[in-house]
């Protein structure tokens, strides 16, 4: 299938894309990495009018360190998060998914705005973003707002962000000598969506738990917390016993999606082993 | 609406002024306004690889991208590499290994393939798998595909080796 007819403008400023946005009266779409929108509009899923390019915008490019946090611009692509020594240094929780996401080729186009603007439950930086209670910096032709990662996604591919508003910039809290995390999912190939995925941002006294973030991608229609679970292991020791009793926890409070090929019990047993590997590799400080 | 936009971009080393319509994919553009037929299309959403070009020196897909995004930028496509001899040797250890048999799949795997060399890195056989993982075949299994890139990977660097002795 080919896409619809549309047209095409690339905008010179931030200011200038939304004002484009308004004057199409809605019946337009922003256009970063295209790795989602693109075949979207082949399939005809969705039929635009016009295309605003943000892909080249300066002011959302790049990843830099403001106000003691990693400022990742909307624009910054899935590559430039795997290569860069800030992002490893100061975010290694994003570091360590990044090869988990989609393929190089797609990397090398997909932006991490585009992917938090999607809201794929089965996406990585999604749920990581959760996991590190990111701020979101959203602009409008009103003005600009932030909002928090935990108030962002709200159901399958629906966001606080509303028609017209574009994501500028991400930021997260910097890691410091207390941090330690964990990321790994099981997926039938490397490089598809997973069957379940999850990552853990962690501060840590010695051996004690002192703040502990977990979210799950690939459970249910938003990336996903539990809090119980992170309750649970709040100032323990990450002991077997410890992490046993967290995967029981986890058993119950997640309610899984099922699909063709993966019912919900599987997911649930799957999220439960992921859960002990992390915590696992987090109590080696690995 | 939807009237043809003027683009300038450098395809295999030449500027080529066009005019397209906004909903052409790069794809489309390069094998039937340019007649560019190396890159071939598959499944046209990013899922077989068949269609990946050098966008500015690294590897997209062709499918995913409309010919208006490509406007100021360098694009090479297999035709070009072969050209400019870049890729001799992984095609004489294509050829070599039977790492093709319909050879649909072929120009994908050759970009990607240049793009796995390009970064310098020295791959192993999981970590040429997982840079393949894009790129479907349906004719050699793979095995004579990863075979192919590691040797090349090898030789290239005997020969940077040589080169510096
Ligand atoms: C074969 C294949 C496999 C993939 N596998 C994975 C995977 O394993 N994991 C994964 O996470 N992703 C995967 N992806 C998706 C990929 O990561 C996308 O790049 C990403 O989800 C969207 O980013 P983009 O920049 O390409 O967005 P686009 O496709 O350009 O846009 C997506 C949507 O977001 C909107 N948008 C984009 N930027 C902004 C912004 N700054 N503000 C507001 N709205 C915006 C657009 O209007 C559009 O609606 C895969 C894609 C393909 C084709
Ligand atoms: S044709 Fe582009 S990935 Fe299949
Ligand atoms: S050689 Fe036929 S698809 Fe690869």
């Amino acid at each position: 299938m080919k896409a619809r007819a549309f047209d095409y403008m690339r905008p010179k400023c931030v200011q200038e894309a939304l004002e484009a946005f308004v004057s199409a009266d809605g019946d337009a779409s922003y256009i970063a990495g295209g790795q989602s929108l693109v075949p979207a509009l082949a399939l005809r899923l969705q039929a635009p009018g016009l295309l605003i390019d943000i892909a080249r915008l300066d002011e959302l490019r790049g990843l830099s360190i403001a106000d003691g946090h990693l400022r990742i611009g909307a624009t910054t692509r899935h590559c430039e998060i795997l290569g860069s020594d800030l992002v490893r240094e100061h975010a290694p929780l994003l570091a360590k998914a990044a090869p988990f996401v989609a393929h190089p080729a797609i990397r090398n186009k997909g932006t991490f705005g585009g992917s938090l603007a999607l809201a794929d439950p089965a996406s990585e930086f999604p749920a990581m973003t959760l996991a590190l209670d990111a701020i979101i910096e959203i602009a409008s032709v009103e003005g600009s707002r932030r909002v928090g990662a935990g108030d962002f996604f709200i159901d399958l591919y629906e966001t606080a962000l509303q028609p017209g508003e574009l994501i500028t910039a991400v930021y997260v809290s910097l890691a410091t000598a207390k941090t330690r995390t964990a990321f790994d999912e099981l997926a039938r190939r490397r490089g598809d969506y997973a069957i379940v995925g999850a990552g853990i941002d962690a501060e840590m006294q010695g051996d004690f738990v002192e703040r502990m973030r977990i979210a799950f991608l690939s459970v249910g229609s938003t990336p996903v917390r539990v809090g119980a679970v992170e309750a649970a292991l709040t100032g323990r020791q990450l002991t077997p016993q410890a992490i046993r009793q967290a995967q029981d926890v986890l058993g119950t409070e997640l309610d899984p999606v099922g699909d063709e090929h993966t019912p919900p019990e599987m997911r649930r047993h799957l999220a439960r082993v992921l859960l002990g590997r992390l915590l696992g590799r987090l109590e080696a400080n690995v | 609406m939807s009237g043809k936009v003027a683009i300038s971009l450098a395809v295999n080393g030449e500027t080529i002024e066009a005019l397209v319509a906004p909903r052409t994919t790069l794809a489309d553009f390069l094998r039937q306004d340019i007649q560019l037929t190396g890159t071939h299309t598959g499944c046209e959403m990013g899922v077989c690889g068949a269609c990946l070009v050098l966008l500015d020196d690294r590897p997209v897909h062709a499918c995913l991208m409309f010919a208006v995004q490509a406007d100021g930028c360098a694009v090479e496509t297999v035709e070009g590499l072969t050209h400019r001899r870049a890729i001799d040797d992984l095609q004489k250890a294509f050829h070599e290994r039977n790492a093709l048999q319909c050879g649909f799949c072929t120009p994908g795997m050759l970009v990607s393939a240049y793009g796995i060399l390009a970064s310098g890195d020295e791959p192993d056989r999981d970590g040429i798998r997982d840079a393949l993982s894009g790129n479907y075949c349906r004719c050699t299994g793979y095995e004579s595909i990863v075979d192919a890139i590691e040797t090349t990977a090898r030789q290239r660097r005997q020969q940077m080796a040589e080169d510096k002795a």
